[in-house]
Parts: structure tokens; C-alpha cells; sequence
């Protein structure tokens, strides 16, 4: 077992996908000598070349409609793109091409591509540094999207996602990529499917929902909730398209309440889809409503006071209390 | 001396070097300039363009059955592209967008195609499809709206019709790319060796893909031909309002050469289309050309051109028709008599029978299809939503 952070583990991921498969390369900004500016391409284009690890010029559309060719020519491409606000650029790209395609040619092609976004606030960056843009991608049918919040995870679904044949947008939790947990990085097969979600701590009382950045955040409230003698079980759902709810339904039938918690803003967000499928599922089991606790419905704030709009682990006990009041 | 006297003499530097940017204006009933290749005049006489011997040799080699081939090509595409919009007219397709007047662009280019090279199409390029091998009734599916793109891409290299202006000169460069990381570029087997050609319109050159397209295969020196029919039309905006320069110079912004080609030649077009292609293939890298031609017909059979151009623009452009300048030729030069036009005739005829009977008996989806393709493995909404489906429509058998 190895200790390493998030983006050391991403950057693990990769290296073994790519001496497993010639046909998998990196495309992206700033991803060869830098290593990307987080670092998470670190040394590959070293080690595995300029015609694997591919600078290119700054524009996103152009990266994500080149990997579309390469895909199409038999390469298994992964996009890089530096900062969630700045995937726009490709929107049409990612929604209208690498989405529709497989289902414009009646199954005759297929995309084996993956974008990766690191994702969310908290570090203190200038604008368009912090977004959460994961419902807009998990809205269009034909992309996958997943989000890893440790280190284990991160490592193992890098790699299933390069694996897999349909298109998907890997979401990287920013702010936690220095976080370090055991890694076994001899192990020759993964822990779990992708697209499944995990009990992250199990409990009794309240279930609580999360994804990427924020299962942290929710690991701690219920840290401080046992302390208080409420017991709360951790859902990281891992996958966003599709959704496991079967694991969430099962632990809401169990406790009865269900927080859901993203950094993104709540309408229209992945807790809207949670709430109203749990909702219909589990109709008979639910003790209260299904509880949002999001980042608030405005354009992502100057980072002074970002702190007061993502969900902290004080909100995000305030949700299981309103969940509790019923 | 005041802020303004100092001003003046800058401004006035400013206006000239923006008038000797902008001359000569493109004009949508102009001639292309002197700087057009052209092999073959609109009266149908054969001509060689000064300074590029080499492309009048390459149509030396072109046998009589070749240029025959251009010609039949082109007329049975045309009459392919008649019967759709008849087909439309009548309510069996829902919309097509007709190449009228673009057939020497199309045939010319494809027919410089070799096998292993890829086409990446806008949704017009019908005569480039008929040229790669597609069916036509294929691409009737589309409009039809039994499927979005009916043909297997790498059965004969074409892509499927992109419909968002200029997303597929992205998906060409990327293709391209490809090309050179397998090693299939440049290395003098003519079997192996293979290059892109990207299709798109004059509208598509305003479009940010197609600008970043240019940037990719220039950054990259990928084997791509950009082959830009400016056919004066971006639906109702004229080419003069979308460009102050003729669009085949854009090309020297971005460090790869262009070229203005007749596209009303198919001579000329093949000629150009082939060394672009060659070039590319050897690794020269990308090369743009611009085949200045006409938009006959409407940009849709949902638009109305008379809201927008005058009909005396349309008359000047009938004079330079593709097919009977070849034709023309093809008879002076005597390498084809009025029975083989004829036969062509009777072929395009059959051709449009078949066209017509196989769009009627084209059979509507199954409706439970939509549901297969949009990914690879399973994928539970999917399949959920699939079973419900079934169920919902199962509860009104017998019931209604």
C-alpha cells in the first residue's frame, strides 16, 4: 500500500492505462513538460512522449473536436481540460457531437473518450476557477459522468473509465487533490464497477448523499454528529450517469431521511433528479422530505466569501436537522 | 500642436492599409479573380493555368473514361439531388439541402480521393457521398427522419453528415492526427500513405471549429485538405458581408497555403484537390482550397432565395454550369457522342426511379429503437426506461 493524494493517484491511473494500451492519449493544455497545472500529468510526457502526451494550442473546442478524430481513427483519447468554467468553449463539442454520435451512426461508432474537469471551489481562485457544471453533462444521454473523492477510487476510475467504450466526464475534486489515502498499487483489479455507489460510513438515522469534493465534507459532519448521538450513513453515489439508486434506496429505506449535498447550485442540480427519484421509490419509507443543501442559486461568488456559499460540515448537519424535524 | 493634428495622419495610414487589405472585394456574382485556376473555360475550351503547369498534367493523364466518369457523375448526382427535392415537395422528406450547381466541386475533389483517405462531409455533400460509394437512398434516410446518419463511416471512409456548421473540420484535423500517429503519412507507399479532406461552406468559415480547426492542423502539420465550396451563400448573407478578404487567403493568416479553384471545373478542381491531397499525404501538411461556385437552388427547401438575391446573379452563374462546359468539351474534343450523353441520360432516369420507389418503401423505425445506440454498454436509465416503454405501449394492444 502506498499513501498518496488524489492527483498522484489520477497520475498513477494514468501511467498504467497507458503502458497497458498504445492506443490511449492525453490531450490537453499545458499537460507535457508542466504536467498540467495541478501536476496530474506529471512526467508522462516524459516518459511516454510528445505523441502520446499531446500539447495543444489553447482552445477547448479544438481539443475535445480533435480527440473526437482521434477516437474515430481507433485511439482511446483523454482530455484534459484545465478548470471547470473553461469546458464551455467545448460545450457543443461534448453535447452534440461526442454525446450523439455513437446513436447518429446506429451503432457503428463508438467514442471511447474521457474528459476530465477538475472540479469545484474552495481553493481561492479568480472567477470561472470553481464551478460545478457536472448536471449539465449529466442532462445529455450519451455521456457517462462520474466523480472520484479519494484517492483509491480516484486511481481505480481513471483507469475503468479509459476502459470503457462510451464517452465520460471525469470529475476531479479539485481541492482535494493533496488529500492522501492508501492506495495498493500492485493490485491487478478494481474494487468495484464504476458505476456503483459505496457506503462511505455506514449509520442509522439519517442517510447523506455526495459526490467528488463534498463526501468529505459529509464524512466529518457525521464524525460530529456521532458525537452528538446521531448516526448518519455516508452515500458516496461515485457515478452522476448513471445513478445507483439502488444503494441510495436501500439505505434510505433504512434510515427514512435523505440529505442530498453538491457544491453546485441546487435547482436543477443532481439533488433535484435524487430527490424526485428517491422520492417515488421510497414514498413509503420516508419519515420527512428529501433535503437540498447546495451551493446557493447565483453566479460562483468572489472567494472571499466562498466559504459562505459552498455547503460546509455545519450545513450540512443544519440539513440533517431539518431532515430530523420531521 | 493638439492631440487631433498628431491623430490625422495615423488615421489616414490606418484607411489605406485597410483598403489594400480588402481589395478586391469577393462579390457573389464575380469571377473569382485572376487569381481562379481554371482548366476548362465555361464555354467548355480547354486551358492551362499559368505558373502551375503541373495541373494541367495531371489532367493530361486522366484517360477518356475518366473524364467520362466526371461527367456521368455529375449528372447522376444532380438528378439524385432533383428527385430529393421533388421527394420534399411532396412531403416525403421532411427537408434537403440541394448541391445544385456544386457537382464539379463535389465530383472533382472525391474522384482526387484515394481509397484509404477519409471525407469528413457537411450535409450537402451529396456528390461527394455518391463519388465514396454511399448509397443515396442513405442519405435520404436522414431527411427523411428515419435515422440521423445511415451509413457505416468506415465502410467507405465518409463520415456521417454533420449538421452543426463546422464541427467536422475539428473531427478531420483530429483524424488527421490519427493518420500521423500511425505512421501512415510520408513514408512513400503510395497504399499507405493517407490524408483528410475536411468539407465546409463559406458561412462555416466565420465559425470558431473551423478557425480552431485551421490552428490544430498548422500547430500540428496534420494531413488535412480544407476544401471550403464557397458557393457566395450563407443562407441570405452574401460572401462580400461574411469576408473583407477572398476566403482562400485566410489561409496564409493561419501558415499553410490557399488556393482559389474554379469550382465549377471539375478538371480543375481534380487537378488542385489532387496535388492538395498529395502534398498532405506526403507530409507537407494542410492546404485550404477554395472552390468558388454557386448555390443554384435554395440553401433548403425550407428557405426562399427571392427574399434575398436577384434572379439576374443566378442567370450569370447558369453560363458557368459544371456539367455542360464538360460536356461541351467532351464533345469538341470528340472523347464523347450523343449516345453515350444518351445512355447517361437513361442511367440518371433508372437512377431516379430507384431513388424514388426505395424513399417510399423506406421503412419507418421501430419505435422502440431510439432507445438502442446511445451507448455502448448498458446503461440502467436507458434500459428502464426502455422496459417501461414496452409496457406503456403494450397496454393499448387490443385496447383501442
Amino acid at each position: 500500500m502506498s499513501k498518496v493524494g488524489i492527483g498522484k493517484a489520477i497520475n498513477a491511473g494514468l501511467r498504467r492505462a497507458m503502458e497497458r494500451d498504445p492506443k490511449v492519449v492525453i490531450m490537453g493544455e499545458d499537460i507535457g513538460k508542466l504536467g498540467g497545472v495541478f501536476r496530474v500529468t506529471e512526467n508522462l510526457q516524459k516518459d511516454f512522449g510528445e505523441d502520446r502526451v499531446i500539447d495543444t494550442p489553447l482552445a477547448e473546442s479544438g481539443i475535445v473536436g480533435t480527440a473526437i478524430g482521434m477516437a474515430l481513427r481507433g485511439y482511446r483519447p483523454i482530455v484534459e481540460i484545465q478548470f471547470d468554467g473553461f469546458v464551455y468553449p467545448a460545450f457543443s463539442q461534448i453535447t452534440c457531437q461526442v454525446a450523439k454520435m455513437r446513436a447518429r451512426s446506429l451503432g457503428k461508432i463508438k467514442l471511447p473518450m474521457v474528459i476530465r474537469i477538475p472540479v469545484g471551489g474552495g481553493i481561492g481562485a479568480v472567477e470561472h476557477h470553481s464551478e460545478s457544471n457536472e448536471a449539465y453533462f449529466a442532462h445529455t444521454a450519451g455521456l457517462r459522468v462520474v466523480a472520484c473523492s479519494n484517492p483509491e477510487d480516484a486511481y481505480w476510475m481513471i483507469q475503468q473509465a479509459i476502459e470503457s467504450d462510451d464517452p465520460i466526464v471525469f470529475y476531479e475534486p479539485k481541492r482535494r487533490y493533496h488529500e492522501k489515502g492508501e492506495v495498493d498499487l500492485t493490485a491487478t483489479s478494481a474494487p468495484r464497477s464504476l458505476f456503483e455507489a459505496t457506503i462511505a460510513r455506514a449509520g442509522e438515522d439519517v442517510t447523506v448523499a455526495a459526490y467528488g469534493p463534498m463526501v468529505k465534507v459529509c464524512l466529518d459532519a457525521a464524525v460530529v454528529a456521532a458525537e452528538e448521538g446521531r448516526s448518519i450513513e455516508v452515500i458516496d453515489l461515485r457515478s452522476l450517469s448513471p445513478l445507483d439508486l439502488d444503494v441510495l434506496a436501500t439505505s434510505v429505506e433504512k434510515t427514512g431521511r435523505l440529505v442530498v449535498t453538491h457544491e453546485a447550485p441546487t435547482f436543477l442540480g443532481m439533488g433535484a433528479e435524487i430527490a424526485a427519484a428517491i422520492s417515488q421509490r421510497c414514498f413509503y419509507h420516508l419519515e420527512s422530505p428529501v433535503i437540498r443543501v447546495g451551493g446557493y442559486n447565483l453566479p460562483y461568488p468572489p472567494s472571499r466569501v466562498e466559504e459562505d456559499f459552498l455547503p460546509d460540515l455545519d450545513r450540512v448537519l443544519d440539513g440533517v436537522d431539518r431532515a430530523l424535524a420531521y | 500642436m493638439s492631440d487631433n493634428e498628431v491623430a490625422m495622419p495615423e488615421h489616414a495610414a490606418h484607411a489605406a492599409a485597410v483598403a489594400a487589405l480588402t481589395a478586391p472585394v469577393p462579390e457573389t456574382i464575380g469571377d473569382g479573380g485572376a487569381e481562379l485556376v481554371q482548366l476548362l473555360t465555361p464555354e467548355g475550351e480547354r486551358v492551362d493555368h499559368v505558373g502551375h503547369p503541373e495541373y494541367s498534367a495531371t489532367i493530361d493523364e486522366l484517360t477518356d473514361d475518366d473524364l467520362r466518369g466526371f461527367y456521368r457523375d455529375q449528372v447522376l448526382i444532380r438528378r439524385v439531388d432533383a428527385e430529393a427535392t421533388a421527394l420534399q415537395r411532396q412531403g416525403e422528406l421532411g427537408i434537403w439541402a440541394s448541391l445544385l450547381g456544386q457537382e464539379a466541386a463535389q465530383v472533382g475533389s472525391a474522384r482526387a480521393l484515394r481509397h484509404q483517405d477519409y471525407a469528413f462531409p457537411t450535409y450537402r455533400e451529396h456528390g461527394v457521398a455518391w463519388v465514396r460509394g454511399v448509397n443515396p437512398l442513405n442519405l435520404l434516410g436522414l431527411f427523411r427522419g428515419v435515422n440521423q446518419g445511415g451509413w457505416d463511416p468506415n465502410e467507405n471512409n465518409f463520415h456521417l453528415y454533420t449538421i452543426v456548421i463546422g464541427a467536422q473540420t475539428l473531427h478531420a484535423v483530429g483524424y488527421a492526427m490519427g493518420i500521423q500517429h500511425d505512421h501512415a503519412v510520408g513514408t512513400g507507399d503510395p497504399d499507405r500513405d493517407a490524408a483528410v479532406i475536411a468539407y465546409f461552406g463559406d458561412g462555416a468559415t466565420a465559425q470558431g471549429d473551423v478557425n480552431e480547426s485551421f490552428v490544430y492542423a498548422a500547430s500540428m502539420n496534420a494531413p488535412v485538405v480544407f476544401f471550403c465550396q464557397n458557393n457566395q451563400w450563407a443562407i441570405s448573407q452574401p460572401v462580400e458581408k461574411q469576408t473583407r478578404i477572398p476566403l482562400y487567403q485566410r489561409a496564409r493568416g493561419f501558415g499553410f497555403p490557399g488556393v482559389r479553384v474554379d469550382g465549377n471545373d471539375v478538371l480543375a478542381v481534380y487537378a488542385v484537390t489532387k496535388a492538395a491531397m498529395n502534398a498532405a499525404r506526403s507530409g507537407q501538411g494542410p492546404m485550404m482550397i477554395e472552390a468558388y461556385t454557386y448555390r443554384m437552388g435554395a440553401h433548403t427547401t425550407s428557405d426562399d432565395p427571392t427574399k434575398y438575391r436577384v434572379s439576374a446573379d443566378v442567370e450569370v452563374w447558369k453560363l458557368r454550369d459544371p456539367i455542360a462546359r464538360l460536356k461541351a468539351y467532351l464533345t469538341s474534343s470528340g472523347k464523347a457522342d450523343k449516345s453515350y450523353f444518351d445512355a447517361v441520360e437513361v442511367e440518371a432516369d433508372a437512377l431516379a426511379v430507384t431513388i424514388r420507389e426505395g424513399c417510399l418503401s423506406m421503412p419507418d423505425p421501430e419505435p422502440a429503437s431510439m432507445f438502442d445506440n446511445v451507448y455502448v454498454d448498458e446503461h440502467p436509465l436507458v434500459e428502464a426506461e426502455r422496459a417501461a416503454f414496452a409496457a406503456y405501449t403494450a397496454s393499448f394492444e387490443g385496447g383501442h
